[in-house]
C-alpha cells in the first residue's frame, strides 16, 4: 500500500467516524423532539392556555403555570441582566488585565458551572426559610443567580469584540470614558449583549431545581410576588410523576411548550447575532 | 545634526517669514511652530520607541512623517493628543508645546487638548450610528446646539470633507454602510467638525483606492488654510505631493527634517536618500 493510499484510507475512516458521531447526536435530538411532539401535541388545546392547573381527574390547562413562568423569567432577567452587563463592562472596559478582574472572571466561571440545585438550596436558606414561606421573589432571585454569570461572560466577550480603534477614535474627539462606553461601545456591542441575554432567558426558562426550593408551585392563578407561584418546570415535574393520566398529558403539553419556546428563542438569538454583529 | 532642530525651539512665534527667506538650516522652523516637540522619549512598557525627538510643526502647513515600518511615526502622532494614555503601560517623557503650554504636563486638561488636536486613523472607524450622529456626537461634546444649528454644522463639516453631495439624502443611514473611502472622509468630517487647530492623520489613505486617495489629498490641501496638519504616509509620491515639510524617522530617531522639496530633491543624510529612493532594505 502506498503512502498516498494509506492516507486516503485514514481520511475516509475518520470522515466516516465523525459523520457517524454527528448522526448519532442529531438522531437523539430528533428523537427527543419526536417524543415530545407525538406525546404532547394531542393534548395541546386552547384550554391548555386558558384554564388553570386542574385537580386530579378534572379538566384544566396550564395558564397559571405559563404566566408564572413568564413572571419568574422576567424577574430573573430584570435582576440578573443589569448586574451581569455592568460586571461585564467592568471586566472589559476597566479591569482588563488587573488582578481583581482575573479573580472576578474565575469566580464567575465557578458560578457559571455551579449546579442549579445548589443555587436553589442557597436561596431557600436565605430567602425562604428566613421569611417563612415560598415566594415568586425567591424564585426570581434564584433564576437571577443563574443569569448573572452567563450575561457577565457574554457581555465581556461582546464588548471586547469592539475594536480599540473605535474607543481611540471617540477618545480622540475628547469624549470622556463614560460617554465612550455608553454611546459608542454599548451601541456597537448591543446585538451581542442582547443575544447573551436571550440565551440566558432560554437557559432559565427550563430550570426546575432552583424553583422547587423557592417559588414552589401554586394550584391557583396568582401574580403576587410575595406568594408561591405556579411555573411550567415544577408543574411538569409534579404532573409527570403523578399516577393520573390527565396530569401526565398536561405534563407532555407543557414540555412541548417549553422546548419549542427555547428552540425558537435560540434560533432568534443566533440569527440576531449573525446579522447584526458582523458589521463592526 | 541633532542641534539643528533644537536651536530653533526657543525662537518665539513671530510672523511667518516670506518663503524666500527660508534658508537651508532653519527651513522647517521658518514659520511659527504650532506644535513644538522637545527631547521626546516614548515607552511601550520597557521598550523605548522614540529617542529624543525634537522638532517644530509649522502652523497652517502640512508636515509629513515618513520612515520604514515600525520607526515610530504613529507613536509620535499619538503623543500629540495623549491618546496613548488609554493604555496604562505606555508613557511619554519630554515636552510637547502647543500654544505656549506643555501638553504632556499632567494638569493639562485632556478634553481641551483633544478639542484642539483632532486625529484620523488608518482604518476608517465610523461610530455605530447614523452619518448625521457620527458628526453630531463630537460637536455635542462641546456645544449644546438647537436642532437647526446642528443641521447647519453637520452640513458644514460634511461639505468640508467633500462628502456632503454624496450623503445629503441619506444622513439617517448608518455610517458603517458607506464605502471605505466615504467612511474615511466621514471620519475626517467628524474630526473637522469639532474645529480643532491641529489635525493628525495617520496613513489616512492607505486602505483606499486611487480616486478616494486623490479626493483626500485634495481635501488636505484645502484644509491647511485653517488647520495645522501632520500626516503619516508610506507613499513617497503622496508625501511629496501634499506636504510642505517632511520629517524622516528611523528606529525611533528623527534623522532629517526639512522642506519637502529639499528632502525629496537633495536630502542631506544618506539614510534619507536611501529610503526615499527605495534602496532601503
Ligand atoms: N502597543 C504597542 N506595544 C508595544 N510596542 C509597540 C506598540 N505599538 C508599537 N510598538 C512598537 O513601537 C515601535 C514604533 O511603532 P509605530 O507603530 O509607531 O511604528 P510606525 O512607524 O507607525 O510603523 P507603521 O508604518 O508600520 O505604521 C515599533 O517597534 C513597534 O513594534
Ligand atoms: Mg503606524
Amino acid at each position: 500500500m502506498t503512502l498516498y493510499q494509506r492516507r486516503r484510507l485514514i481520511n475516509l475512516f475518520s470522515l466516516g467516524l465523525s459523520l457517524a458521531a454527528t448522526a448519532l447526536a442529531l438522531s437523539f435530538l430528533l428523537w427527543i423532539l419526536w417524543t415530545l411532539v407525538s406525546n404532547g401535541l394531542p393534548y395541546l388545546e386552547l384550554i391548555t392556555f386558558t384554564e388553570n392547573t386542574p385537580p386530579p381527574g378534572g379538566q384544566g390547562g396550564l395558564a397559571n403555570a405559563i404566566v408564572g413562568s413568564l413572571i419568574l423569567t422576567a424577574g430573573g432577567i430584570l435582576i440578573g441582566a443589569p448586574i451581569g452587563v455592568l460586571a461585564g463592562t467592568y471586566l472589559s472596559e476597566f479591569g482588563r488585565n488587573s488582578k481583581l478582574a482575573a479573580l472576578v472572571r474565575f469566580v464567575n466561571d465557578v458560578l457559571l458551572s455551579a449546579p442549579s440545585i445548589v443555587i436553589g438550596v442557597f436561596v431557600y436558606e436565605i430567602l425562604v426559610r428566613r421569611v417563612g414561606h415560598f415566594s415568586a421573589y425567591a424564585g426570581a432571585v434564584a433564576l437571577a443567580l443563574i443569569v448573572i454569570p452567563i450575561v457577565v461572560r457574554t457581555s465581556e466577550d461582546m464588548l471586547r469584540l469592539v475594536s480599540d480603534t473605535m474607543r481611540e477614535a471617540a477618545a480622540a474627539l475628547g469624549a470622556p470614558q463614560w460617554k465612550i462606553i455608553t454611546h459608542i461601545v454599548y451601541r456597537a456591542a448591543r446585538p451581542g449583549i442582547l443575544t447573551g441575554i436571550l440565551l440566558a432567558v432560554a437557559r432559565i426558562s427550563g430550570e426546575t431545581a432552583p424553583l422547587l426550593f423557592t417559588a414552589l408551585n401554586n394550584q391557583f392563578w396568582s401574580t403576587r410576588l410575595g406568594q408561591p407561584i405556579a411555573n411550567l418546570p415544577v408543574v411538569i415535574f409534579q404532573f409527570a410523576m403523578s399516577p393520573y393520566d390527565d396530569w401526565q398529558h398536561l405534563a407532555w403539553a407543557g414540555a412541548l411548550i417549553i422546548t419549542f419556546s427555547i428552540l425558537i428563542l435560540n434560533i432568534v438569538a443566533r440569527s440576531f447575532l449573525r446579522t447584526r454583529m458582523s458589521r463592526y | 545634526m541633532d542641534t539643528m532642530y533644537r536651536q530653533t525651539t526657543e525662537s518665539e512665534q513671530g510672523p511667518a517669514q516670506p518663503a524666500a527667506a527660508v534658508t537651508e538650516m532653519t527651513a522647517p522652523a521658518a514659520r511659527a511652530g504650532k506644535v513644538r516637540v522637545k527631547d521626546l522619549d516614548f515607552f511601550y512598557g520597557r521598550f523605548q520607541a522614540l529617542h529624543g525627538i525634537s522638532l517644530e510643526i509649522p502652523a497652517n502647513r502640512v508636515t509629513a512623517f515618513i520612515g520604514p515600518s515600525g520607526c515610530g511615526k504613529s507613536t509620535l502622532l499619538r503623543t500629540f493628543n495623549r491618546i496613548y494614555e488609554l493604555y496604562p503601560d505606555q508613557a511619554a517623557r519630554g515636552e510637547v508645546w502647543l500654544d505656549g503650554e506643555n501638553i504632556l504636563e499632567r494638569r493639562y486638561n485632556l478634553n481641551r487638548l483633544r478639542a484642539k488636536i483632532g486625529m484620523v486613523f488608518q482604518k476608517p472607524t465610523p461610530f455605530p450610528m447614523s452619518i448625521y450622529d457620527n458628526i453630531a456626537f463630537g460637536v455635542s461634546l462641546y456645544e449644546k446646539l438647537p436642532r437647526r444649528r446642528m443641521d447647519e454644522w453637520v452640513e458644514w463639516a460634511l461639505d468640508k470633507a467633500g462628502l456632503w453631495g454624496e450623503v445629503k439624502d441619506k444622513l439617517r443611514q448608518e455610517g458603517t454602510q458607506l464605502s471605505g473611502g466615504q467612511q474615511q472622509r466621514l471620519c475626517i468630517a467628524r474630526a473637522v467638525a469639532v474645529k480643532p487647530e491641529v489635525l493628525l492623520l495617520d496613513e489616512p489613505a492607505s486602505a483606499l483606492d486611487p480616486i478616494s486617495t486623490a479626493m483626500i489629498e485634495e481635501l488636505i490641501d484645502e484644509l491647511k488654510a485653517d488647520y495645522t496638519i501632520a500626516i503619516v504616509t508610506h507613499n513617497m509620491q503622496q508625501a511629496a505631493r501634499v506636504s510642505d515639510y517632511t520629517a524622516f524617522l528611523y528606529l525611533g530617531k528623527l534623522i532629517e527634517f526639512d522642506t519637502s522639496e529639499n528632502i525629496f530633491t537633495k536630502p542631506r543624510e544618506t539614510a534619507t536618500e536611501e529610503y526615499i529612493t527605495g534602496r532601503y532594505g
